[in-house]
């Protein structure tokens, strides 16, 4: 830190106290305002910060922020202290606060939206990218995936030295990474097939058999995997079965979870000594943690496009538990609803369903058209009173999960 | 009334970014409830697309697909037969556009439709993002239209294509006018699930097919017809 140049120490130490002053006054949780300021003083802050460090980037549609979460916990045998925005900041102020408040670490483990990967990745030099997958998400403000795949693959062969730990069973993935020197592929799984029926490279028609792929046409396919997820056990790269035996609940967690392995294999860490560590991992920025609320135990779950929605839905228990789901469309959320007709409600029939959040009606007439049964109420306190007691599962998208997590206390 | 209806949904592997399948699933709950039979089928790129379809229907799609989509649709034929002998054709979006003559391609170049609606399309300045209104041709009795888009093409109806609507609120085809229409071929901005918000014009689509029809009992139309009250309140200038 001490080798910073002045603006940069002046431009960390200014942006430090303007998150305390944003946590003080209650304004967040401060990991932003300070990178904010830092980066208006010195442009160049991420880079200074990043230097001399081993830093992984963490993109994709979704799984982010408990990737990030896990790679944390996965490389914490190697007992080195680690920098990470794992409260989601994921644009250039939120991975300079991480840094810039943990001047000793000397690994960064960093989620990264998906549209800056290639000018963090210049800025960082970074050690490991980590390719989650790629779906439709928040179309009025996002890239077209097909375009971030793009260049994700532009900005990967420009930095030959770093190393690439990418899901091969999403053909948008394998293709932004197929050409990277150093690649870890890792059978991660795939359950949202409908943004990648056509091959990236010639876009004809692919051919799909169970996680495999092949395009019919320019014979693009699956590349092999080193690492893999199995039901809910890992393959290792000797072919090893071991239960993951995690405590964070649904498959999209285990697909994390087998990447979070893949990286730690990079830095050295034994799979049995990075297993230990993903155990541990209970609740990640609010999610999937069970507060109780006049009686009601309620479990909040995230879910903000339909790549998401799916796996949310995946981890409910069964019926009849009742299910609250709530959704926004204020900008972070993304201010169009049309995603709500890519996801498949069926599953929810059978059980009580209460819809809520600004847009409850765009969500009432989807239900309708899926022969889902439901009860419009206000808020979550409405549910939790006509559920009365026993349990409750809320599954809210960004900004109405933040909302209930409000109403529900920031101890959530 | 009790025919068939077949309803095909147009390369949902190149042409389906966002929510595209609301408008096959409105217009199969809407046929139901009347006691109509629906078939739905799914054409992918690499199969033939049927020609005795009664409503075809395209999605909206990325640059690159929207290409493909239009290439294959060339070769194949079927569309154009179908909209030939008098078939509906409903096409959103990037759909809509390769439906003309020609839109802009990948990199905003001129690309060849299929030359089903009389119309031009290209690139525009900036990308129209937002809500959208706009009032319907009075002749097709249909209330104004409500929905999202999110494009940035610029679309020019030549003398064989009226437009669908003029704009009150947004962009659409960018000169004030909205979407276009020729027989029973219809496109639109409006993006995804443009028929959910817009019962009558699904309502005038399967009239097409199945001639008059009654109303839906009003209980069954209550929420989509709050929906459009909503979204048209959030935008009234």
């Amino acid at each position: 830190m001490n080798k910073l140049p002045l603006r940069a120490r002046l431009a960390t130490s200014l942006g430090g106290a303007a998150s305390k002053v944003s946590r003080l006054a209650g304004r967040g949780d401060g990991s932003v305002i300070g990178g904010v300021i830092g980066l208006r003083l010195e442009p160049g802050l991420l880079a200074m910060l990043a230097q001399g460090r081993q830093v992984v980037l963490v993109t994709g549609t979704n799984g982010k922020t408990t990737t990030t979460r896990l790679i944390t916990a996965a490389l914490a045998p190697l007992g080195e202290h680690i920098a990470s925005n794992a409260f989601g900041a994921n644009m250039e102020a939120g991975m300079a606060s991480a840094l810039g408040q943990a001047p000793d670490a000397s690994i960064a483990v960093l989620e990264c939206d998906e549209k800056f990967i290639p000018s963090v990745l210049r800025a960082t030099r970074a050690r490991v990218v980590v390719l989650l997958n790629l779906s439709r998400d928040q179309m009025d403000r996002a890239a077209e995936i097909w375009l971030l795949a793009r260049h994700w693959r532009d900005a990967l062969s420009a930095a030959p030295d770093c190393h690439v730990v990418a899901n091969a069973d999403d053909p948008l993935i394998a293709w932004a990474a197929s050409d990277a020197p150093h690649v870890t592929w890792v059978s991660a799984g795939q359950r949202w097939h409908d943004d990648s029926w056509c091959c990236p490279r010639c876009g004809s028609h692919l051919r799909r058999s169970g996680e495999e792929w092949i395009c019919g046409e320019c014979a693009f396919t699956r590349p092999p995997v080193r690492w893999a997820l199995s039901g809910s056990d890992v393959i290792d790269p000797a072919g090893r079965v071991r239960p993951l035996d995690l405590a964070l609940p649904g498959r999209a967690n285990q697909s994390n979870a087998v990447v979070a392995l893949a990286v730690a294999e990079v830095f050295g860490v034994d799979v049995v000594h990075a297993l230990r560590g993903l155990r541990d991992v209970t609740s990640v920025a609010g999610r999937y943690t069970t507060v109780e609320l006049r009686g009601v135990e309620i479990r909040l779950l995230l879910a903000k496009n339909p790549a998401g929605w799916l796996e949310a839905l995946d981890v409910l228990r069964p019926p009849p538990e009742p299910v609250m789901l709530a959704v926004n469309a204020q900008v972070p959320d993304g201010r169009d609803t049309s995603w709500l007709w890519d996801v498949d409600y069926r599953p929810l029939r059978g059980r009580p369903v209460f819809v809520g959040g600004e847009r409850r009606t765009d969500l009432a007439v989807r239900l309708e058209t899926d022969d889902v049964r439901f009860e419009v109420v206000a808020g979550i306190d409405a549910a939790v009173d006509r559920v009365g007691h026993g349990r409750l599962e809320v599954i809210g998208n960004y900004t109405a999960f933040q909302q209930i997590r409000t109403v529900l206390g920031r101890a959530a | 009334m009790s025919g068939d209806l077949r309803l095909v949904w147009v390369y949902p592997d190149l042409l389906s970014t966002y929510g595209d399948r609301g408008n096959l699933l409105v217009l199969e709950r809407r046929a139901r409830l009347r006691g109509i039979n629906v078939e739905c089928v799914f054409v992918n790129s690499d199969q033939p697309v049927p020609r005795d379809g009664d409503i075809y229907l395209l999605g909206g799609g990325e640059d690159l697909p929207q290409v493909l989509a239009a290439r294959r649709l060339r070769a194949d034929g079927g569309l154009a037969e179908a909209a030939g002998r008098g078939a509906v054709v409903f096409a959103v979006c990037a759909g809509y556009q390769l439906l003309g003559h020609e839109f802009g391609g990948a990199d905003g170049e001129p690309t060849a439709g299929l030359g089903i609606l009389d119309m031009r399309s290209g690139r525009g300045e900036r990308r129209a993002v937002g809500e959208i209104v706009a009032d319907v041709d009075p002749a097709l009795g249909v209330p104004a239209l409500t929905g999202f888009e999110n494009h940035q093409g610029v679309t020019r109806l030549g003398p064989d294509a009226a437009p669908l609507a003029q704009v009150s609120v947004g962009i659409g085809n960018g000169d004030g006018t909205e979407g276009a229409l020729a027989g029973r071929v219809l496109g639109t901005y409006l993006h995804g699930p443009a028929l959910v918000r817009n019962p009558g014009l699904a309502d005038l689509l399967l009239g097409w097919v199945v001639g008059p029809m009654r109303p839906l009992p009003p209980a069954q139309d209550e929420l989509a017809l709050t929906l459009r009250r909503e979204r048209l309140d959030a935008v009234a200038p």
